[in-house]
């Protein structure tokens, strides 16, 4: 049974769930080694977002990531914005005219998201960025999906590899960022974004398992 | 925490809206999204300069709207960038058809928001070119970090921009002085005390009584070196010989290519200082520094600059370029040329800075 729009709406809401709970967590995070308001700004967003859904419920999943990507890049400031509104705009543009999603349709999704982060942010793996979880947990999705697993169990082999990836930013030495100017400093310290990246494919996958679970 | 506000959430409009009152006859106020404009924008067939970049740092942007300077700024959170929108409403609105100039401070987010700012703003046909300030020589290399940052110099680079649009330049041309300002700006700062941001209540960093923080932004950020507080000469000559003895400093940066229709890397140098060479020194306050110390600064940095043979030809003494209510200040050296003196010494009405007029 493919994924519906109300699933990805569920998502969505999750995931505000999820970065309002962990709003103190990420700006702690950011503090360590950045500026000190990324849960803060990523809250902002979030909740920005969800007010923009109402009238566009009933559109496709594209109409719907395109609104969350351009209300994140106006609300969340900072890199975060760019990168996630990004992310979310590029996701939208893959699923424009789809109501129902593919497993296929959900792994190109996250793929143009991670090419949307790249190409806007310039940064390669092992910089110590939301890259380091994103790339993991796309090449896990994908790498699922090739043997044959449900959407639900690929989703959660690519939340299990964001975590991983971001655990692994942890030793890295930042060169990207406001994190960047610490040097050495930087080591030793676990990267907002890629945890922030890691918590919102978390909330895909718990979404996905739920439905599994009903199903 | 104290400090002279209502709300930390409410810092930015009311600061916004008290601008708005205070100087009516120079800018307006939009809001959502936020910007400052000049009163009398949009200004036909000039180039629009437009600045902007977290809150924090009064009198840049906001301040240096007026003639003769910044036909707009954006200002975000406070040590938060602004965002695209903010950038796009306030380009449509003073857009004079001549094209819009963003100086953009080399910080990621700023640099991204910018960038996609300019990017929606040619899907709806304005003329828009990006440059970028990084111009602080506490970051050493470009290659392990996101680069120098755009600290003092950013204040220069807006003032003679702001006049070669004034005077009718094109473009291309106000670009052109732009990025020729910031390859012949150099600055380094240091901080006695951190600051607080409103809405995090607390100091961004912890300073020992006898310690001071050597090579830091304008962001509360630490810096590159923390040690035993000296004296004002002791400090000036670390940060003026930073400055002076600075190698020459190569970096890619993206700046769009009109021609292509697209964004290009371009690999830029900046030359080190020479004796011989006419500059403009720039002894800026980060915000809690009074007055009474920055010419003492001034004079050790004049007695260094006589030693190493640069002619100091125009100078800036102020605050200009803060962290909030930080103590401390930073040094810039700007190489100057007879057109840039011209463009320096050009009338100039706003808020923050004005002359000539």
């Amino acid at each position: 049974m493919p994924a519906t729009t109300q699933d990805l709406l569920t998502c969505l809401y999750r995931m505000a769930e999820v970065i309002e709970a962990n709003r103190e967590f990420l700006t702690q995070l950011d503090a360590a080694i950045g500026d000190a308001d990324h849960g803060i700004n990523m809250d902002r967003g979030f909740k920005a977002a969800l007010k923009k859904l109402p009238p566009v419920e009933d559109k496709d999943a594209g109409t719907i990531l395109k609104t969350v990507g351009v209300t994140l890049v106006s609300t969340v400031g900072g890199a975060g914005g760019p990168l996630y509104g990004t992310a979310f705009m590029q996701a939208g543009t893959v699923l424009g005219g789809k109501y129902e999603l593919e497993p296929q349709d959900v792994l190109a999704a996250l793929e143009a998201a991670l090419q949307g982060v790249v190409m806007r942010g310039k940064a390669n793996l092992g910089d110590k960025t939301m890259v380091d979880a994103l790339t993991p947990a796309v090449n896990a999705l994908r790498e699922a999906l090739r043997n044959g697993a449900s959407l639900a169990d690929a989703l959660e082999q690519a939340a299990a590899a964001a975590e991983q990836g971001m655990k692994d930013t942890i030793p890295m030495l930042a060169k990207k960022g406001r994190a960047s100017y610490l040097g050495e400093r930087s080591i030793g310290h676990q990267d907002p974004g890629a945890t922030s990246t890691y918590l919102l494919l978390r909330a895909i996958a718990d979404v996905a398992r739920e439905k599994q679970g009903r199903a | 925490m104290k400090k002279l506000i209502n709300r930390p959430e409410d810092v930015v409009k009311e600061e916004l809206e008290g601008i708005a009152l205070a100087y009516p006859d120079l800018v307006k106020v939009h809001f959502n999204p936020n910007f400052i404009y000049r009163a009398d924008a949009p200004i036909k067939g000039k180039v629009a300069v437009i600045s902007g970049g977290g809150s924090g740092h009064e009198p840049m942007h906001g301040g240096f709207v007026g003639m003769g300077m910044l036909d707009a700024a954006c200002p975000g959170e406070v040590f938060t960038s602004p965002t695209p929108d903010q950038m796009l409403e306030a380009a449509k609105t003073v857009y004079g058809g001549a094209g819009v100039l963003f100086i953009v401070k080399n910080y990621t987010g700023d640099v991204m928001n910018f960038e996609m700012a300019a990017d929606m703003a040619r899907m709806e046909g304005l003329r828009v070119l990006n440059i970028l300030i990084d111009d602080d020589v506490a970051v050493k290399d470009s290659l392990y970090t996101a680069g120098r940052r755009g600290v003092g110099t950013t204040v220069l680079a807006e003032k003679i921009c702001g006049a070669a649009a004034e005077r009718g330049y094109d473009l291309k041309r106000v670009a052109d002085i732009c990025r020729r300002v910031n390859l012949n700006g150099r600055s380094m700062g240091m901080a006695l005390t951190p600051c607080t941001v409103p809405m995090a209540g607390k100091p961004t960093f912890e300073l020992g009584e006898d310690e001071m923080e050597v090579g830091i932004g304008i962001h509360g950020e630490p810096g590159r070196e923390r040690m035993k507080i000296k004296t004002a000469d002791e400090i000036t000559e670390m940060l003026a010989l930073s400055i002076i003895e600075d190698p020459e400093y190569r970096r890619t940066v993206r700046e769009f290519d009109e021609e292509k229709g697209e964004w290009v890397d371009v690999e830029l140098v900046s030359e080190p200082f020479r004796p011989g060479d006419r500059v403009l020194a720039f002894v800026n306050s980060m915000g809690g520094t009074p007055d009474i110390e920055l010419p003492i600064i001034y004079r050790k940095l004049h007695e260094i600059c006589e030693k190493k043979g640069l002619k100091i030809v125009r100078r800036l003494i102020g605050r200009y370029i803060t962290s909030l209510e930080m103590q401390g200040c930073s040094i810039t050296l700007l190489r100057m040329d007879d057109e840039l003196i011209d463009l320096w010494d050009a009338p100039v009405k706003t808020p923050g800075l004005r002359w000539g007029v």
